[in-house]
């Protein structure tokens, strides 16, 4: 952690090569005293700050800091133990993923996309998919069989989101407990992906014009074993998390944002409804046949920390009856559209290898129809094209609205795809929530936002 | 011929029919068309935004396709007359009246209105652009309160709109979404900021500089989000190359990305 210092300008110049041990004294420039410190021991820092009667420290807290959720850059300006002032460095993994995909066909980019929130991969593919999907008008066309799968897998998806949150955060707070028990039931959902998609993330399996594939023997059992798994679990975290007397010193009161904080800044997902608007797109904008599935949004009043905590779990709980409906429903049918020109025709097949061709498929196009055979090629080589216009798609995610803005100028690949994640939307809120607070406290409020840098970033 | 087959050729045909059926009826009068042997384009209106070439991406000669001539026109889907349907219609008749109450006449700050799969667009002037976003914040009948930020498209073909910034708004109250598109010109990138209105776009304002190069006059501190502070170029607009390097694949190079066959 490196650590500068400057009565009037934070972060100022600061960053010559100097040796490690150079708290002796300020150096002086143009905007006043600044101090660098980088290595050496502690008590010397604190020394130093004492020489000078000014208590205002400027700390950097990441790019590189276990509880920021991957590279994300703090910058805090402390006075004491209080932040007068924080603000947020992000673009650490920044992987230019909106402009990589106007380089690939359109089916291409759900390998991309999955990659951006990475806790969330199977929303991230939707909503690309739900996008060029308006753009085609093939959305009435999806069959039934692949719009109950997604909403399937999306639940199962909400809920290792939110157990991550629930895990990440309190490690964050020293509950190791907590930490093992959200992995352990995180791990049965990847389990249930890496059977179903093949991958335990980075999934690629919702395709424009529905599924990569079907359900594979037996996934529907393990799904239902899964819930009534789940169903017990969940009690274990109201004992450890809901009633524990540390939790609730560390989270009530803490990173509060109210209603209208909420709406100036854009935030949406828990943060909103932990401020008492039950504003979820399932419910006021439905996609995917939500509207016909029975489940309540939860909310709570206290727009703090602790209501974000109760939200979530509850959350899990309505993902779980979803996931239950959805298993109900499941009938037996196709998974992509019935339009040749937009199915992928392969038909992959989970062989002992992984993922791959199915033998059959590639039978019938290298041996009996050449006509398959040059419509394979093409579609495989050159894609599909996509209408010109521009479509705007939105869905709920764990952490709130995701948006995805696809433009196409009639070509076989995006013309632009922009993702309105909600990630980079939330943070904005952290200087909010942290100012006036305590240093310790940051840590609790930025882990209630949940942010995940690959979405912010992308 | 077995069955996947026999599907996937009716597919094609019906597409061909279709095809040739809206072409016929978008038929200009005769005299306009330069040959009478090639079918004109579906859907000439709209909004043009570049011309394509060809085919398989092969723009230096070496085309031996006989795809070469062929031409594309992409047009975006153009003005949209009355009735819009739905909702629309009150959206625009409610914006259009609180306009006018402003004393701003509507047809100056809406230049055109765009309803296409199944959402409305409307097209503001760079200008006016703050003051309708506020109107359409705090009107009783309008309140959109949320806006999920601002998208950058960069359209080199488009000449003297090069730069579109996009934004889509969302209203709690009413449960709907609109989409504002405003759009400047390269050679002068200017977009007044909407940060007074809503908050919400700090970032994304910075964003779509970063990315763009589109200015937000009246961003508090509009700086590169993304990229690093002293980055040159603006990496998303259409001029600025991918990168990547050829790659060795069982003895034979794969181009990098943006080198590869394209299609047009």
């Amino acid at each position: 952690m490196s650590t500068s210092e400057s009565p009037t300008s934070p972060g100022g110049p600061g960053k010559t090569a100097r040796s490690p041990r150079s708290t002796e004294g300020p150096r002086e420039t143009t905007e006043g005293p600044v101090y660098t410190v980088t290595g050496g021991d502690w008590d010397e820092v604190v020394t130093a700050a004492r020489k000078t009667d000014d208590e205002h420290i400027v700390v950097n807290m990441g790019p590189q800091h276990p509880s920021t959720h991957g590279v994300l850059r703090l910058i805090l300006e402390i006075d004491g133990e209080t932040v007068t002032e924080a603000r947020a460095g992000i673009g650490y993994l920044h992987t230019g993923i909106e402009k990589n995909l106007e380089f690939r066909n359109w089916t291409q980019a759900t390998t991309f996309v999955t990659r951006m929130d990475y806790l969330m991969p199977l929303f991230n593919e939707t909503v690309y998919c739900l996008g060029v999907e308006r753009l085609l008008g093939i959305e009435d066309q999806i069959p039934d069989r692949a719009t109950t799968l997604r909403v399937l897998l999306m639940e199962l998806n909400r809920i290792s989101s939110h157990l991550v949150f629930i895990a990440t955060g309190g490690m964050e707070l020293g509950a190791t407990t907590v930490a093992i028990f959200g992995f352990r039931d995180r791990e049965m959902i990847l389990d249930i992906f890496e059977l179903i998609t093949g991958l335990r993330m980075n999934h690629a399996y919702v395709r424009p014009g529905g599924l990569a594939q079907d359900l594979p023997p037996g996934a529907v059992d393990q799904v239902r074993e899964f819930v009534k798994k789940m169903r017990k679990n969940l009690t274990e975290y109201d004992k450890l998390v809901v009633g524990s007397p540390a939790y609730k010193a560390r989270l009530q009161d803490v990173g509060h944002l109210d209603l209208t904080g909420c709406m100036a800044l854009g935030v949406t997902g828990p943060v909103l409804r932990a401020a008492g608007l039950p504003h979820d797109l399932r419910k006021s904008d439905p996609y995917c046949g939500y509207e016909t599935y029975d489940f309540e949004v939860p909310t709570v009043d206290t727009c703090d920390a602790y209501g974000r905590l109760l939200l979530r779990l509850e959350e899990m709980r309505q993902s779980l009856r979803i996931i239950e409906q959805c298993l109900d429903r499941l009938e037996p049918g196709p998974v992509m559209v019935a339009d040749k020109k937009i199915a992928w025709p392969a038909q992959l097949a989970l062989g002992p290898d992984g993922l791959g061709n199915s033998l059959d498929h590639i039978k019938k196009i290298m041996g009996t129809s050449m006509e398959a055979l040059i419509h394979h090629f093409k579609l495989v080589t050159e894609g599909f094209r996509v209408p010109p216009g521009q479509a705007y798609a939105a869905i709920e995610s764990p952490r709130g609205e995701l948006g995805a803005h696809v433009v196409s100028d009639g070509g076989t690949r995006p013309y632009r795809v922009h993702f309105r994640d909600p990630s980079f939307h939330n943070l904005q809120s952290m200087a909010a929530m942290c100012e006036g607070g305590q240093v310790a406290d940051v840590i609790v409020a930025v882990a209630s936002i949940d942010p995940v840098m690959g979405g912010v970033d992308r | 011929m077995s069955e996947k087959g026999e599907q996937g050729e009716k597919g094609q045909q019906g597409g061909k029919g279709e095809q040739t059926g809206k072409a016929g009826q978008d038929r200009p009068a005769e005299g306009d068309r330069p040959d009478e042997r090639i079918p004109v384009q579906r859907g000439d209106t709209g909004e043009v935004i570049g011309v394509r070439r060809g085919m398989f991406g092969a723009n230096n000669g070496g085309d031996t396709t006989g795809y070469g001539r062929l031409v594309r026109t992409v047009r975006l889907p153009g003005e949209t007359a009355r009735p819009y349907g739905g909702w629309f219609d009150e959206v625009a008749d409610e914006l259009e009246g609180a306009l006018e109450e402003q004393g701003l006449v509507p047809s100056n700050a809406i230049e055109k209105t765009v309803v296409d799969r199944g959402q409305i667009t409307f097209h503001i002037a760079r200008e006016h652009l703050p003051r309708v976003a506020r109107t359409l914040r705090d009107d009783p009948a309008l309140r959109f309160e949320l806006c999920t930020g601002v998208s950058g498209v960069h359209y080199p073909g488009d000449k003297g709109r090069e730069l579109h910034a996009v934004y889509h708004l969302r209203s709690v109250t009413h449960g709907r979404l609109i989409r504002l598109e405003v759009t400047a010109p390269d050679a002068d990138p200017h977009v007044p900021s909407v940060v007074d209105v809503y908050p919400a776009n700090n970032w994304h304002e910075r964003e779509v500089y970063d990315f763009f190069g589109l200015v937000f006059d009246g961003h508090p501190a509009l700086t590169r989000i993304m990229m690093p502070d002293d980055w040159q170029g603006f990496p998303q607009r259409k001029d600025y190359p991918l990168g990547g390097i050829p790659v060795e694949y069982k003895g034979a190079q794969i181009p990098s990305p943006d080198q590869r066959r394209s299609y047009s």
